[in-house]
């Protein structure tokens, strides 16, 4: 190995009840992308953060070496300092501000007490055309799309000298073309002195740009692998992993859909009143029952707000159309009228509208149906207790206790507890916003093989996903969705990736 | 573990919630000094627990509001005017007190809704809704009081909500105490004691954590001893108020309802995540006016136990009563952010503040130095509060 820029020895990190990190070493070399792997709990997010002073020194034990020299980081501001950046998965920019006010956010161009703006917007230009991204630096940020922020964040990264880039699951929410400009970035940053270090739970993607991949599980290193050398593959990963070897990415698909529809929607269209314009437009589909269905299309082709406008219409779209629920048409003004017709809705992002992070794993677990679990309006502790625990063995939620406050869970068991939710709503159509989203291969299979078991026993699925393999992989049906319209529909048997693309970008 | 690595395990875990605890015995016990015993003899705590009331009731309201994310700054006035209306209603339109009692409260749960209005239907922000709530509230209780001034309420029952004690019988059997009084608190630790250990064994059988078994008696050891304490001490003066009577009451019932309900829960949600909480079919509109209206409620409960007390209705009723009862809450440890507060912190909280404001009128200090003093205790309250979060992290 080269000359290590970073060195971590012997980390342990706990916290109340759980182990996050017992005695792990990771050595990153100098202008190498070092790609993070490991299953969900496995411990590299909260690596992450003891690197980049998140848990300050003192909260762990271990050493960190960075340039050479011991570093004991008090917190974030020192990690800058030393040149460390990490860019978290979800986006810490200010919405509201520019993005030339954000990249120079926290360390502003000026005499030190006025800002001088004409040097700032000038400097953030620059850094923009270093990350190749052509947008007016006086936008707002929150004008922009999820891809684009990220180039935001990696340039504000640029602007204070970063030498090592730390990114979390940046690309679980870009789009593959966002992916491939990331991706180009990386390497090009890489020539210009940057080193980078990469989680992620795609891969193919990891196996595309990894020079060097560190495997974690259970906290502990299980090995480091030169991919320069060819030393990865899916399978050798996987194998690390999850300490087994893993054969089928899909359960095998032995249910059939009953010829009855139960969910039909006629001619629906959708006007955002806040943003004030039409979102969708004259959508026509079903759903039958014992079917999974699959919603493909780009980010931002109008597939959440579909599952909102049908799903009690929170957000207050003004909308056309008809819904028919068992051959009955219905209209719901709420999503508790969605929830008592049996219609469930896991949300995209779990964080800011799925789960309330500060309670623990069984409160939010009962939360959409605590009438099951009362008697009078009074909750029964025991019952939520038992139908909290049978969801955490179902779904394999891993936990120290279902009394754990779900902001202390990593990303995928998160997830999980969000399917949980649901599933305990008991539906009989549920909708699947973007399911695996930052979940592991293991993980990813259990919540196929739920969604086909769940399949079997009369459910109908309807699965938005920017995975176009995950939707050949899990469909019956697929519809296409572009700009708030259907522009097709794909028995499986005639769908490949090339057909849904093509329609995709209608 | 040992005990000794077990209590400051313990300790430390729950420094937070056990701080408030450790300021009110803090307080108390300079007061205990300065005042050279006169604070803690029985006749002024009994006196200091009426004069906690109308804080108490509004600090227990207010928790739920901030918990659902809002503030209610007209809660004081309101009070004052709904009080000063109780007044009106018995001295000019000759209603009877069981009357005019309920229809105060059904006033106040109006007045709350209207705020809840505001805020949940116009989307006005709770600050802004509630602020101009507290100037019209002010103006209406110098409008009705305007030709009277001060109005001298003489209903006997009325008045005793306020100053008056519970009954008491059993005779000659140990002259001196109040029987009553003694036997509740002998009660009130049996069961407390009981359900501890209740809920402990279940917890236990779920696998959940559980406080050490020397930690946990000591626990019921120390708060069996203070509910004792307490409760005899009342029962050597005159036994317990009606005002106790009706703060445990209204404890009670919400802490029941927060924890244990269905609403509560939908309360917290809300207040943790409205999002998440709509689209988990909570309607959030409805969770407002419910907080709002409850608080309102209360509002005119605080409203008749302070005017019963003073035993009328004056025209500076209920300034900065909002005050006492925010500070309470945070001195109990609400969060800001909401979606995090207990019932029994606004309890707690409104006795440190009372304990202030009664232990200093004991001293003597003046009225512009206790001011000084109070927002200094609130100050380190929060200062303590924000930096245990910061390390619990
Ligand atoms: N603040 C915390 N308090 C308690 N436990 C925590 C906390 N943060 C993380 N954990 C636990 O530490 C373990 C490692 O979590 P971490 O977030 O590092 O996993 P991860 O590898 O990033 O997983 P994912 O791929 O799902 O994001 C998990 O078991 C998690 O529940
Ligand atoms: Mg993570």
């Amino acid at each position: 190995m080269a000359t290590p820029i970073l060195e971590m020895k012997g980390i342990t990190k706990e916290f109340p009840g759980v182990k996050a990190l017992s005695n792990v070493s990771f050595q990153v070399a100098e202008n190498e992308i070092h790609c993070l792997v490991g299953e969900n709990g496995a411990g590299k997010s909260t690596l992450m953060k003891v690197l980049s002073g998140v848990y300050p020194h003192g909260t762990y034990t271990g050493e960190i070496l960075f340039n050479g020299k011991e570093q004991k980081f008090g917190g974030i501001a020192d990690s800058e300092k030393a040149g460390i950046a990490i860019i978290y998965q979800e986006m810490a920019l200010v919405p509201e501000m520019t993005v030339y006010e954000n990249i120079f956010l926290g360390h502003e161009i000026g005499n030190g007490t006025v800002i001088d703006w004409d040097e700032t917007i000038k400097q953030a230009g620059d850094m923009l055309k270093r990350v190749r991204l052509d947008v007016n630096p006086a936008t707002k940020v929150k004008d922009l799309g999820v891809g684009k922020q990220q180039l935001v964040e990696i340039a504000k990264a640029l602007s204070k000298n970063v030498k090592l880039l730390i990114l979390d699951e940046p690309t679980s929410a870009l789009n593959e073309d966002d992916c491939e400009n990331l991706f180009k970035l990386l390497r090009e940053l890489k020539q210009h002195g940057v080193t980078c270090v990469l989680i992620s739970h795609k891969l193919k993607e990891v196996i595309g740009i990894a020079d060097t991949v560190t495997v974690l599980r259970d906290g502990k290193t299980i090995c480091t692998l030169d991919a320069k050398a060819g030393e990865v593959s899916e399978s050798i990963l996987i194998k690390h992993m999850v300490g087994r070897e893993i054969n089928n990415v899909y359960p095998p698909k032995d249910h059939k859909p009953s010829n009855e529809v139960v969910l039909e929607v006629k001619n629906w269209s959708a006007y955002n009143t806040v943003l004030g314009r039409t979102i969708l437009k004259d959508v026509n589909f079903y759903v039958k029952k014992g079917e999974v269905v699959g919603f493909a299309g780009l980010m931002g082709s109008g597939r959440t707000e579909l599952a909102l406008s049908i799903f009690g219409n929170p957000d207050h779209y003004r909308i056309s159309g008809e819904l028919f629920l068992n051959g009955k048409k219905r209209t719901f003004h709420n999503p508790q009228e969605a929830i008592d017709a049996k219609i469930a809705y896991v949300t995209e992002d779990r964080k800011t509208d799925g789960l309330i992070l500060i309670q623990d794993v069984k409160q939010n677990i009962t939360l959409a149906n605590l009438h099951e679990i009362a008697n009078n309006g009074v909750v029964d502790n025991n019952a939520e207790v038992k139908v909290a625990t049978g969801y955490r063995g179902e779904l394999n939620i891993k936990t120290p206790t279902i009394e754990q406050k779900v902001g202390n869970l990593s990303g995928g068991n998160q997830q999980k507890v969000s399917l949980g939710k649901w599933l305990f709503v008991k539906p009989n159509v549920l909708i699947l916003d973007e399911p695996t989203r930052g979940i592991d291969v293991g993980a990813k299979y259990e919540i196929y093989t739920i969604m086909t078991r769940l399949v079997k026993q009369g459910m109908s699925i309807i699965m938005i996903s920017s995975e176009l393999l995950e939707v050949l992989g899990m469909s019956d049906r697929i519809y296409v969705l572009s700009s708030g319209r259907i522009t097709g529909e794909l028995p499986i048997e005639e769908a490949t990736q090339e057909k849904i693309m093509k329609l995709a970008t209608d | 573990m040992s005990f000794g690595a077990n209590l400051k395990k313990v300790f430390s875990q729950n420094i937070r919630e056990y701080g408030m605890y450790i300021a009110l015995f803090v307080i108390m016990a300079i007061f205990a000094v300065t005042t050279k015993g006169t604070f803690i003899s029985a006749r002024n705590i009994s006196n200091l627990v009426n004069q906690m009331g109308y804080i108490a009731v509004l600090a227990v309201g207010m928790m739920l509001v901030i918990v659902a994310r809002q503030i209610d700054l007209s809660v004081g006035f309101l009070a004052g005017f709904l009080g000063a209306v109780a007044a009106i209603a018995m001295t000019q339109w000759n209603l009877p007190v069981f009357i005019v009692i309920p229809m105060i409260l059904v006033f106040g749960i109006l007045a709350g809704l209207l705020t809840g209005f505001m805020v949940a239907q116009l989307k006005i922000p709770a600050f802004v809704a509630s602020m101009a709530g507290w100037l019209a509230y002010r103006g209406l209780i110098l409008l009705v009081t305007e030709a009277t001034g001060t109005i001298i309420i003489p209903d006997e029952t009325f008045n005793a909500i306020g100053n008056g004690f519970i009954p008491d019988f059993g005779g000659s059997f140990l002259p001196g105490i109040h029987k009553v009084s003694l036997l509740i608190g002998i009660i009130a630790i049996v069961a407390f004691i009981y359900n501890e250990i209740r809920s402990r064994n279940k917890k236990q059988a779920y696998g959940f954590e559980v406080l050490p078994t020397e930690m946990f008696i000591m626990k019921l050891v120390i708060i069996s001893l203070l509910v004792g304490t307490i409760s005899w001490i009342l029962a050597s003066y005159q036994g317990f108020s009606w005002t106790l009577v009706i703060v445990l009451i209204v404890a009670g019932v919400y802490d029941f309802v927060a924890n244990k309900t269905i609403i509560g829960r939908h309360i917290y949600a809300v207040g943790g995540n409205p999002e998440a909480a709509e689209l988990s079919g909570i309607s959030v509109s409805k969770i407002l006016y419910l907080v709002f209206g409850s608080m309102g409620m209360l509002a005119a409960l605080s409203g008749i136990l302070f005017a019963s007390r003073l035993k009328s209705a004056t025209t500076t009723a209920g300034n900065l009563f909002e005050m006492d009862a925010i500070a309470a809450c945070y001195i109990g440890g609400v969060s800001a952010a909401g979606g995090v507060g207990k019932i029994m912190g606004a309890i707690i909280g409104a006795l440190v503040m009372m304990s202030l404001q009664n232990g200093m009128q004991l001293m003597g200090t003046g009225i512009s130095l206790q001011y000084v003093i109070r927002g200094l205790v609130l100050t380190a309250a929060v200062i303590f509060d924000v930096a245990t979060r910061n390390r619990a992290k």
